[in-house]
């Protein structure tokens, strides 16, 4: 257990260690896609929590994304950029309000019906952004600025010079991993784990489920929140489709992707997702194909979930396993 | 901080500590349990039994509150507990397991008593210190899992348990919320003669500290260890009494125990 934390820990320095170098040697494309990857990660992690480590499958995350991302481009100036620390706030509130309305009335199902549920309440989101003068319709809106991260006079960060965008998400992404790490470790999320395996033993125990698991809807949905205050800042743009159900279903298909149930796994899983996209989409390797990129990432993703029922993380531990078997019977 | 000796800090013997008075529950137009009273004391072990659909399991799922009662009242230590949520009747002292095994197969056996001990000492805003550095749970833990006889098997992980183990881990792990009342539901089920023969030492054991209502087919294990029988036919009580005046009761006889009794 001790060394498979320290091992995580060293793991995490050296992935830190290299996101932050990056940019000393990528190409301006190479350092938008790593940022999109870092962004994509949080919204991944933010799923996890849910449906790794609480059992809550949900098909509506999108929505708090959205309400985040919506919320900075609403709350900012056409003219000036807004204080950070209004608009993150209140991006991360409305997230989390959104969430705690519809985890309050969702969670009171199961299963396939929580699944549905979540759904109608998202879609309902994305009408409201697409159907009405809120949201601007399906044009979206754009954000000219990014917000002012001073306090009074003395300005801390420049958000537009160089790469510093591409260090705050990087810093947002280890403080979200870290954050994460911590609660699955604590007794809220020891909780958490014992409601995903058997919820009926954890009631009988004295755990009133309800509240953990709202809880954890509200924490998972404003970290969502975060990952869509970014995009917002990242594209500079923002439209209903960030809320729909494709963006809800392939936030899905990264944590499938990486391993369910594990951190790591989902950080893997939104890095393959995002590369793999990459890839099917390159007009160079796949020439005219290249426009039905869905397809063949759809078959990979088939593929990849056939042959490895437990995610990316779980090939690396069955490796490690093989390896290990190799040398004791070696030894032998 | 909650007190770890819960169980033997209790009034004497022969108090009442669970009680149910005129308990009913319907489902539609059937009567699963009807007008069903019953007293389970401290320090003894009382035993409902019946065939199967007798209103057994229903009646415990009503007692621990995992389905409301339809009709009738449920004291436990002395307070009404009928409209109390089953976590609210866990925390204030009633322990079940349940006829089939509930117990967390992926986690270690220390981590499942580990587990049901942090319910009574929650603190679910604490995210910063970890769990398994719980003074707390682990100390409830590591007792339950003695009491129980588990205490060996605790790094292993539960589901690579034997059956017998893993029905000794559901009772552990209902001591390590110190119950002073356990509602089992047929905790001998699926035992050999040698696992069987172990959890009924368990059960003579935890007697003397607690007061528990035993719900079990196996006529052999209820009468040696029951101190009242509780007789249940068709959602209804047919009799009450110690087990001698169970096995002499004529009723009882023909509804139940057949000939066997006889012998």
């Amino acid at each position: 257990m001790r060394s498979s934390t320290s091992f995580s820990v060293l793991a995490g320095l050296v992935l830190l260690a290299a996101l932050a170098l990056f940019p000393l040697i990528g190409s301006r494309f190479g350092i938008d896609l790593v940022t999109k990857m870092m962004i994509l990660a949080i919204f991944a992690l933010s799923l996890e929590l849910l449906v790794g480590q609480t059992g809550l499958v949900s098909f509506g995350h999108a929505a708090f994304l959205g309400i985040a991302a919506y919320t900075v481009a609403l709350m900012t100036p056409e003219s000036e950029p807004a204080s950070i620390w209004v608009v993150l706030p209140a991006a991360l509130l409305f997230s989390g309000g959104y969430a705690f309305f519809v985890g309050a009335l969702s969670l009171r199902t199961r299963g396939i019906y929580f699944i549905m549920v979540t759904l109608a309440f998202a879609q309902m989101a994305y009408y409201v952004f697409h159907d009405t003068a809120l949201g601007r319709g399906s044009d979206g809106i754009y954000l000219y600025f990014r917000p002012d991260v001073s306090i009074g006079d003395w300005r801390l960060i420049d958000l537009d010079a160089g790469n510093t965008f591409y260090w705050f998400v990087l810093a947002s992404l280890a403080f979200v991993f870290v954050l994460l790490s911590l609660i699955v470790r604590s007794r809220f999320g020891r909780a958490l784990a014992g409601i995903r395996v058997n919820e009926q033993r954890m009631r009988a125990a004295g755990f009133a489920t309800y509240p953990y698991k709202l809880a954890a809807f509200v924490v998972a949905a404003m970290l969502a929140g975060l990952a869509g205050f970014l995009s917002a800042l990242k594209d500079g743009f923002v439209n209903p489709e960030l809320l729909s159900w494709h963006e809800s279903g392939a936030v899905l298909i990264m944590i499938i992707l990486g391993g369910i149930g594990s951190l790591w796994g989902a950080l893997l899983g939104a890095f393959a997702f995002v590369l793999l996209q990459e890839f099917f989409q390159s007009d160079p390797i796949f020439g005219e194909f290249a426009r039905h990129w869905q397809l063949t990432l759809g078959l990979s993703i088939i593929a990849c979930v056939a042959l490895m029922p437990q995610g990316l993380i779980g090939l690396g531990r069955q490796l490690g396993r093989r390896v290990s078997l190799r040398r004791r019977l070696r030894h032998a | 901080m909650p007190d770890f000796a819960r169980p033997n800090a209790v009034s004497p013997r022969d108090e009442v500590l669970l009680r149910a008075d005129n308990v009913s529950r319907s489902f539609g137009g059937l009567k699963a349990v009807d007008r069903v009273s019953l007293a389970v004391r401290r320090g003894t072990v009382h035993a409902v039994i019946g065939t199967n659909g007798a209103g057994k399991s229903t009646l415990i799922n009503v007692l621990c509150g995992e389905i409301p009662a339809s009709e009738g009242s449920v004291e436990l230590l002395g307070r009404d507990v009928s409209r109390w949520s089953q976590p609210r009747r866990a925390q204030a002292g009633l322990g079940r397991s349940y006829q089939r095994n509930t117990i967390y197969a992926q986690f270690t056996v220390f981590e499942n008593c580990r587990l049901s001990a942090q319910a009574r000492l929650q603190r679910p805003w604490d995210w910063l210190s970890s769990a398994a550095r719980c003074d707390f749970s682990g100390t409830a833990a590591r007792r339950a899992l003695e009491k129980a006889g588990l205490a060996a098997q605790a790094d292993r992980e539960a589901g690579a348990l034997s059956h017998g183990q893993k029905r000794q881990l559901e009772i552990a792990m209902c001591l390590a919320t110190a119950p002073r009342v356990l509602v089992l539901d047929e905790p001998l089920a699926g035992m050999g003669a040698e696992e069987s023969e172990r959890m009924l030492s368990l059960l003579e054991g935890l007697k003397s500290e607690h007061a528990i209502l035993l719900v079990e087919h196996d006529m052999d294990a209820v009468f040696r260890v029951s101190d009242e029988i509780t007789v249940m036919v068709n959602g209804r009580v047919i009799a009450t009494g110690e087990p001698e005046a169970i096995r002499s009761n004529p009723e009882v006889q023909e509804a139940y125990l057949g000939d066997e009794a006889v012998h």
